[in-house]
């Protein structure tokens, strides 16, 4: 009886919701027969198999229910309220279920009201299907008419009751008075229309089979064990060089290995599972708030973990309802904005190497940027200040932020004090990430990125101070091999082991010293595992590197579950447990907060002038704090004082094959001539030059806001507060041309640059900052603009500008854009724009030739700077 | 066999281990099997009574050295450990032991409480004491010696 029981508790779950789905569809499509044969095929099995378990509540309802859609199949108008009805029904025939799991047992109560409302909604059918009927039913409807089908009065009731005896009343009495033909004729359909049902089921039934979880876990870890005996076989036959067991092993390995491949498929299941409940679920909230939704369904096959399909079911219902609730408009709000009165919300999955993306957007209002505004304010979670400053991509994020609820009122579908951010914790929790895009007036868009499964990765196997490691491939960027010798080589900045990379300083940590293992000796050579962790990006130091493998996670015991290091471990081919690297943990130890930037970053950068950024603390010259902005240093050297030579009244050092300018920071500071002499290394476009220091002090993470700007001491961009303490900004850009000489440019320049107006556009506060004092050194009248849009509405109210400086990769409208733009309009079409970028490769200078820049300058060039801008005024001037 | 040891509300059965010299009992109705430790795998950061992890028949099993737990010597003889698999809360563990002994029965009445004096780390996971024929068995309660939040290593 047991599994009899469990047996059609899962298997009427699943019609049920199958059913859910269904009559939504028949409610849009009244006069498919076909689905109608399939919700009254499924409703009818479940009540044949309750009447032979012995439910008689369910029994009832699955009647009742089945009798009104027998009407519609005889062509009665199906009506939003007459789905309802059985929508609740079906609702109530679930809670049943739920509680006969429970206790084993139906629950004590009846269902006389919904049976009633039931019944006297196919008596109404009846009617309207007939309306040449008899008289005395006739007037007894009638009378009935103005009561809604909510509304059945008592006297109804208790008639219904009295004419039908027993604790099952069939409904068949009542239409029988209104038609007394048909029913007879009806009843043989029906069961005609369940015979071939059964049928149908039976074929389903054929090609798949139910499957205890339990059983599939099990067989999981017994082809883990096969791969284990495996390999152990594998191993022995190594050995032994002409072994016969050689070829019958390696037919072996390959069945292993596509066994374990199908099991794991098992666990596969397509998304679909977890949109099965939405159609129902857009459907009531349709009906409950007065909209019209249509629910659009993509890629309903694409298959991922069970695992991770029970973590994503409710956060995806809970978007749904949202979309439903705060996306979409009331009809005569979508009317009035001259959008279909039907709302859409689209829901797809699709794979994109090894995430599965699902995304689910409506075409409503969009998020209101002012409002999310005003909350974040009144919440605390951010000042005015720094919400104004933020772009509109910025401000969208604020509704994932804990207890953000954007709906101004709750209403009873959402807005429960769940928001948001539960759906970001749960998405979080399977290592996925949430992005939401939102056009005010034409919707919203969320991209959830969720790993395929949690069972299975990919991992890189690591090993330090003699132990193997796991690190999941999906946050490993790229293995950097270093050597004392070759060119990635490990640098220090006091204690701070960095890698130059690609002109950029990436903070290393060294795994062992991490895990504390052993020596906590930092070997120069050793491989760079370069990983990333949302935008931040950092080296893992191992001792070496052996391959990738896909492991199966296991989840750490209870007793070390508090180490952030681990997110599991794994048992691997050769039988050994290792631990598996969660390189969240890793980033969070480390502090690394800052590194390459990631979009998000350049964003973030642009509006909150207050960001964290790494500088590089040192002094030279007087006592005073000094700092630079750690990204712009290429590396950090330390020379032989004996390799400094003194000539043509410069101090210069060979460094890499090249005679590299040493400069000095100002007058004071100076250069030793014994000893070693630090040094920090600013490169350009193949040209170094060193600043001597007198010690580097730390590296430090601080906001920089330059609070005193500096005009009159050169080479100092102003003072900040820099971990509690005045620290001079230091401006490379002042000493690049100083190294190399060509600074009588400059001076001619300013002679004849008089006073022109310059715009200068670029995202970043540091530039702004560190360039504007530069060009107006150079004579330049400077106006900032912290972007395109600002330029361009400075442009269009008719400020007058004789040359553009404008950054490439800016947040919003780059750079091309902003030139192409500025073309258009005529006004502005001849000023020439200059591009300043980070990357000048010949493929971009000439997308920038084509978008209408008249150069292309690396930033910090400096002196290519002041030479284009000379060269840029003049050719206006003559063009003029 | 488990059924004996926990019907019999007079006898239970223990098995016996020896650590340090002093022999331990462990209700047999709690061991699952005994085992030779192959493969440890240390576990970085971990509390130092964590000896690591090994892979047991695919299960992946936390050595628990005993005798740190209990605040005993470390194991210096270099002589390879034995373990205890215990099961507990559906995870597997392994208790490393120095040596495994026979299997006792033992009547409850003739159990007495810990000494007053007992070490507080070993009181701490003690079920009582029986006296045998020269020598005391101290009773481990697995419950306890596995509630590593009880844990504090660094207090003795």
């Amino acid at each position: 009886m047991d599994d009899l029981l469990r047996e059609f508790l899962t298997e009427t779950n699943e019609s049920l919701d199958v059913v859910d789905v269904e009559l939504v569809r028949f409610e849009q499509e009244p006069n498919n027969a076909k689905i109608l044969d399939n919700v009254f095929r499924l409703v009818h099995t479940i009540k044949g198999t309750c009447g032979f378990l012995g439910l008689p509540r369910l029994e009832a309802l699955a009647h009742a229910a089945e009798t009104l859609m027998g009407k519609f199949r005889d062509g009665m108008a199906v009506t939003g309220a007459a789905v309802t009805l059985v929508l609740s029904t079906i609702d109530r025939i679930k809670q049943i279920l739920g509680d006969l799991e429970r206790n084993q047992r139906e629950p004590a109560g009846d269902d006389r009201d919904l049976i009633a409302q039931l019944e006297h909604m196919a008596m109404q059918g009846a009617v309207e299907a007939a309306p040449a009927v008899s008289t005395g039913s006739l007037v007894y409807q009638v009378l009935e008419r103005p009561l809604r089908p909510g509304e059945v009065s008592l006297d109804e009731l208790e008639r219904a009751f009295r004419e039908t005896p027993g604790p099952q009343p069939t409904p068949a009495p009542a239409p029988a008075k209104a038609i007394p033909a048909p029913p007879p004729a009806r009843r043989e359909n029906k069961e005609e229309a369940a015979d071939d049902g059964g049928k149908a089921d039976g074929k389903v039934a054929n090609q798949s089979i139910r499957v205890n979880v339990e059983t599939l876990e099990h067989l999981m870890t017994m082809v883990s064990e096969l791969v284990l005996s495996r390999n152990q076989l594998l191993e022995i036959v190594r050995r032994h060089e002409d072994s016969e067991f050689k070829v019958p092993l390696q037919r072996l390995s390959n069945v292993t290995a596509e066994l374990q491949e199908g099991v794991m498929k098992t666990r596969m299941q397509p998304i679909g599972n977890a949109w099965q409940k939405l159609p129902r679920v857009v459907r009531d909230l349709a009906t409950e708030l007065g909209k019209e939704i249509e629910l659009e369904m993509h890629g309903a096959e694409t298959e991922l973990d069970r695992q991770v399909l029970d973590l994503i079911k409710d956060p995806l219902t809970h978007m749904v309802r949202n979309s439903a609730d705060h996306g979409l408009e009331s009809p005569e709000e979508r009317r009035r904005a001259g959008k279909p009165e039907k709302g859409t919300i689209r829901l797809s999955a699709y794979h994109q190497g090894g995430y599965i993306i699902i995304e689910i957007a409506d075409d409503g209002h969009g998020l209101d940027v002012e409002r999310i505004k005003a909350k974040a304010v009144a919440n605390g979670l951010a000042s005015e200040a720094d919400v104004e400053k933020m772009s509109e991509a910025q401000v969208q994020k604020f509704i994932f932020a804990p207890g953000f609820s954007t709906a101004a009122k709750v209403t009873s579908v959402s807005g429960r004090g769940v928001g948001m951010d539960v759906v970001r914790n749960n998405i979080d929790q399977i290592g996925g990430t949430i992005d939401v895009k939102s056009v005010v007036g034409e919707g919203s868009s969320f991209t959830i990125k969720i790993p395929l499964t949690l069972a299975i990765v990919s991992a890189l196997i690591v090993e330090a101070a003699g132990e193997r490691f796991a690190i999941p491939q999906l946050s490993v960027v790229e293995l950097v091999r270093a050597q004392s010798n070759s060119e990635h080589r490990i640098e220090r900045i006091k204690d701070t082991p960095v890698l130059r990379l690609r002109h950029k300083l990436l903070p290393l940590v060294h795994l062992k010293k991490l895990l504390r293992m052993g020596d906590t000796g930092e070997p120069a050579d050793g491989f760079i595992v370069v990983t990333q962790v949302g935008s931040h990006t950092f080296g893992i130091v191992v001792d070496s590197v052996f391959h990738t493998e896909e492991i199966v996670v296991k989840p750490m015991s209870t007793k070390l579950r508090h180490i952030a290091m681990f997110s599991g471990n794994t048992i691997l081919g050769d039988g050994s447990v290792i631990m598996i690297i969660d390189p969240n943990g890793i980033a969070e130890a480390i502090g690394t907060l800052e590194g390459e930037e990631s979009e998000d970053e350049a964003e973030a950068r642009s509006a909150s002038a207050g960001k964290m950024v790494s500088m590089l603390v040192f002094r030279a010259g007087s006592p005073e704090l000094k700092a630079v902005p750690l990204s712009l240093v290429t590396r950090l050297e330390e020379i032989d004082c004996k390799k400094i030579e003194f000539s043509n009244g410069r101090h210069l050092v060979q460094y890499r094959g090249q005679l590299m300018p040493l400069v000095r920071v100002d007058e004071t500071a100076r250069i030793r001539s014994e000893g070693t002499q630090p040094l920090l290394v600013f490169s350009d476009g193949g040209r170094s030059m060193g600043l001597a220091v007198d010690e580097i002090v730390d590296i430090v993470e601080d906001k920089l806001d330059i609070e005193v700007v500096s005009t009159s001491v050169p080479g100092v961009l102003g003072s900040a507060v820099v971990k509690g303490q005045a620290t001079e900004i230091v401006d490379v850009g002042h000493y690049l041309p100083l190294a190399f000489g060509d600074w009588l440019t400059r001076k001619e320049l300013r002679a004849d640059a008089l006073t022109r107006n310059l715009l200068l556009v670029d995202d970043s506060h540091f530039f702004r900052n560190m360039l504007a004092p530069v060009l107006k050194a150079a004579g330049y009248e400077v106006t900032t603009a912290t972007g395109a849009d600002d330029a361009l509405t400075r442009l269009k109210a008719g400020e007058r500008f004789d040359v553009i400086v404008s950054d490439i990769e800016m947040p919003g409208m780059n750079g091309f854009e902003f030139a192409e733009a500025v073309r258009r309009d005529v006004r502005t079409a001849r000023v020439p724009i200059i591009a300043l970028s980070a990357v000048a490769s010949p493929a971009t200078v000439e997308r920038g030739r084509q978008a209408g820049f008249h150069e292309f300058v690396a930033k910090f060039d400096r002196p290519g700077l002041i030479a284009a801008l000379k060269e840029s005024t003049v050719d206006w001037n003559e063009a003029a | 066999m488990k059924a004996n040891g926990k019907f019999d509300e007079s006898v239970i059965e223990y098995v016996t281990v020896m650590l340090d010299g002093q022999l331990f009992g462990l209700p047999i109705s709690r061991v699952q099997d005994v085992f030779m430790p192959d493969r440890l795998t240390r576990v970085p950061l971990a509390p130092p009574e964590i000896a690591g992890v090994l892979n047991l028949r695919g299960r992946i099993v936390t050595a628990v050295d005993l005798r740190l737990r209990l605040g005993l010597a470390p194991r210096t003889d270099g002589r390879p450990p034995m373990a205890v698999g215990i099961e507990l809360k559906g995870e597997s563990y392994g208790l490393l032991i120095d040596a495994v002994g026979e299997v006792m029965k033992l009547s409850n009445g003739t159990r007495e409480a810990n000494p007053v004096n007992l070490d507080a780390r070993l009181a701490r996971v003690s079920a009582g004491v029986h006296r045998l024929e020269g020598q005391l068995l101290v009773i481990l309660d697995v419950d306890r010696v596995l509630d590593m939040t009880v844990a504090d290593p660094l207090a003795a």
